[in-house]
């Protein structure tokens, strides 16, 4: 079996956002694999580990840097990437059929994906790739196995946990909590220099949603350290809360 | 036509199903096309919910049957299709609940249309529906626009206050969904449900948060529980105490748990991760206790306590209680 798992290059989750002249300035962000789909790399290498998949393929969508988060996935153990390549931003709906296509030509019957992708806060990319494959969803993964024909798994709904069973083949969004992931070894990212990579440009997709305008609003915070011992710095804290911010 | 999925827990609407209607009779105004909401259950939950929603909106389309109460998106999906088709919807509105989040983007792309997901603000500008919503953990807002008809919207919760009922009373009229083998096939059975025996974190004015610096369950409970309770708060987590299984999933905040922004934010030993920010850098007043001075939660506080949480929870409480 053949596991597709789904890499986005997005901005460093420390990285500093600054404020440019059209808002947002992106300018000085390092970029990395997204946090969320390294999660979803480490599952589908445990399965092909643990002998449920035979190939585990990289598929990334996005502007030619998006090759580094995919040079990640190679280091971690990936066999070989895709990337579709694009300027364009592109929302999920928009980029859905078009991820599709390469899983089916892949004969995959398990794509992994992260739940959220760190650049738009997105959570539509996992259900709308099933939607297109005309599959069955399992978001907010915690556990993830595969049993015969199908998977089980545990997953997050909003009341708590539930259990999920479901045939393959499937789509699955993995999070934080479904497994720690591994580091590269030195060995592996230099054997992934040499993995297959290959690059297509992405064919015309047009967007759906199209962003007019993104901003940093600025939190005024404000940043009172009370000191003193922990009593007087307590009373202190219960009065501004009363006096000051009126939240009492 | 506007149609606002309404959610309920067991017949009962949930809070986020008023704040739809709030957004949706905005919406349904400034297009100039009726509203309607659709009810989706079992026959009992559907029916008790379908009831004591049609005092919010003109007509409420009411769709039982069991695949529906299990909640799984593929039913979900083909019934917000089907009805969303039938009444020739220009928006469906819903919840950015875990199980909307998965489920707008189906509908919007079975039906045809555009998906504005997770929006904290939503209108008409130029005959265009366009909206806010926060990028980037959070940090930062874009304005987008939907470029195609019909329009998929999923409003955070907690983002619109709760509409007030109308002067009329609703119609319900029953649909029948044709469901298909494959909107059978996620089976669901539900384990370890939290209870919910507190004010719901996604209502609630004010929200005290615990980290791992509580040490243990114990303290946990003792400290964060227990302020909480004298504050009338919900109580929520930081993700390292759900994974250390001292507290439910339910209960966390931030990228992969709940986004809260209440009146008052009291974070108690938790260190202030970008992931953690960005499920709570909305809430009013931020209060931090943490005996680290360079705890990157400071940076968003706007009241500090450097100490050890066990010292300063009492003293806190105690404070709190002789306030006059
Ligand atoms: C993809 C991804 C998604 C994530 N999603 C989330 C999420 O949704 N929510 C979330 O919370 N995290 C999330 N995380 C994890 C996040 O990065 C942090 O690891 C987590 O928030 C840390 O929890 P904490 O603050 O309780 O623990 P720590 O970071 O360990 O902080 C404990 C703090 O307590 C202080 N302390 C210790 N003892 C005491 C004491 N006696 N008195 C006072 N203070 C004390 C310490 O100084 C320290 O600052 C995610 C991570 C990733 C990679
Ligand atoms: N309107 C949009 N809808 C969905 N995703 C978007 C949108 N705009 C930007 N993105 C995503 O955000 C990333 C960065 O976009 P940008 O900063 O606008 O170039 C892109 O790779 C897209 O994944």
């Amino acid at each position: 079996m053949t596991i597709v798992t789904f890499v986005k290059h997005v901005p460093d989750a420390e990285a500093r956002l600054g404020r440019g002249p059209d808002g947002l300035d992106l300018g000085g962000a390092s970029f990395a694999l997204d946090g969320m789909d390294e999660y979803g790399v480490e599952q589908a290498l445990r399965l092909r580990e643990a002998g449920a998949a035979s190939e585990v393929v990289a598929l990334a969508l996005g502007p030619a840097r998006s090759e580094e988060a995919l040079r990640s996935a190679l280091a971690l153990g990936a066999d070989r990437a895709v990337l579709l390549e694009t300027d364009a931003a592109l929302d999920p709906i928009a980029q859905a059929p078009a991820l599709a296509e390469v899983v089916r030509e892949a004969g995959a019957k398990l794509v992994l994906v992260g739940g959220k992708q760190a650049d738009w806060d997105s959570a539509a990319l996992g259900p709308a790739l099933a939607e297109a494959l005309g599959w069955p969803l399992l978001d907010w993964a915690t556990e993830l196995a595969v049993e015969g024909d199908g998977i089980v798994a545990v997953h997050d709904v909003d009341d708590g946990s539930a259990r999920w069973a479901a045939p393959l083949p499937a789509v699955v969004t993995a999070q934080q909590g479904l497994n720690e992931p591994r580091y590269p070894t030195l060995p592996n990212i230099m054997k992934a220099k040499r993995k297959p990579l290959e690059r297509r440009p992405l064919a015309a997709a047009s967007a759906t949603v199209e962003t007019i305008h993104v901003e940093r609003p600025a939190h005024a915070r404000r940043n009172v350290v009370l000191d003193g011992d922990v009593a007087t710095a307590a009373r202190e804290l219960a009065r501004r809360l009363r006096d000051e911010a009126k939240v009492l | 036509m506007v149609l606002i999925v309404l959610d309920h827990a067991a017949g009962t609407p949930r809070r986020t199903a008023f704040e739809g209607v709030r957004a949706g009779r905005r919406l349904a105004e400034a297009l100039g096309v009726p509203l309607a909401g659709l009810v989706l259950g079992d026959a009992d939950g559907a029916a008790a919910a379908a009831t004591a929603l049609a005092a919010f909106v003109p007509t409420v389309y009411r769709a039982a049957d069991p695949a529906l109460a299990a909640g799984g998106h593929e039913a979900r999906t083909r019934a917000i299709v089907d009805v969303a088709r039938s009444v020739g919807a220009r928006v469906v509105l819903m919840a950015a609940s875990r199980s909307g989040q998965a489920v707008a983007p189906r509908v919007a792309l079975r039906f045809g249309g555009a998906l504005l997901e997770d929006v904290t603000d939503v209108r008409v500008e130029a005959g265009a529906i366009v909206a806010e919503r926060l990028t980037y953990l959070s940090r930062a807002v874009a304005t987008v626009r939907a470029l195609a008809e019909p329009v998929v919207v999923s409003v955070k919760p907690g983002a619109f206050a709760a509409a007030e009922a109308s002067a009329a009373m609703g119609a319900v009229e029953d649909v029948t969904i044709a469901f298909e083998e494959s909107d059978r096939v996620a089976q669901v059975e539900p384990a370890g449900r939290a209870a919910r025996d507190r004010v719901a974190l996604e209502e609630a004015d004010v929200v005290v948060c615990g980290g791992r610096g509580l040490g243990d369950a114990d303290a946990f409970e003792a400290h964060v529980v227990g302020l909480a309770d004298d504050l009338g708060a919900a109580v929520a987590s930081t993700r390292a105490v759900v994974d250390a299984g001292w507290r439910p999933y339910a209960e966390q905040v931030g990228q992969t748990g709940k986004s809260v922004a209440p009146k008052l934010y009291v974070g108690l030993g938790l260190s202030g991760a970008v992931q953690h920010l960005s499920g709570m850098n909305r809430s009013g007043v931020i209060v931090a206790v943490n005996k680290d001075p360079d705890a990157p939660i400071f940076k968003v506080a706007d009241y500090g306590v450097v100490g050890d949480v066990r010292e300063v929870v009492p003293a806190l409480r105690a404070a709190l209680a002789a306030l006059d």
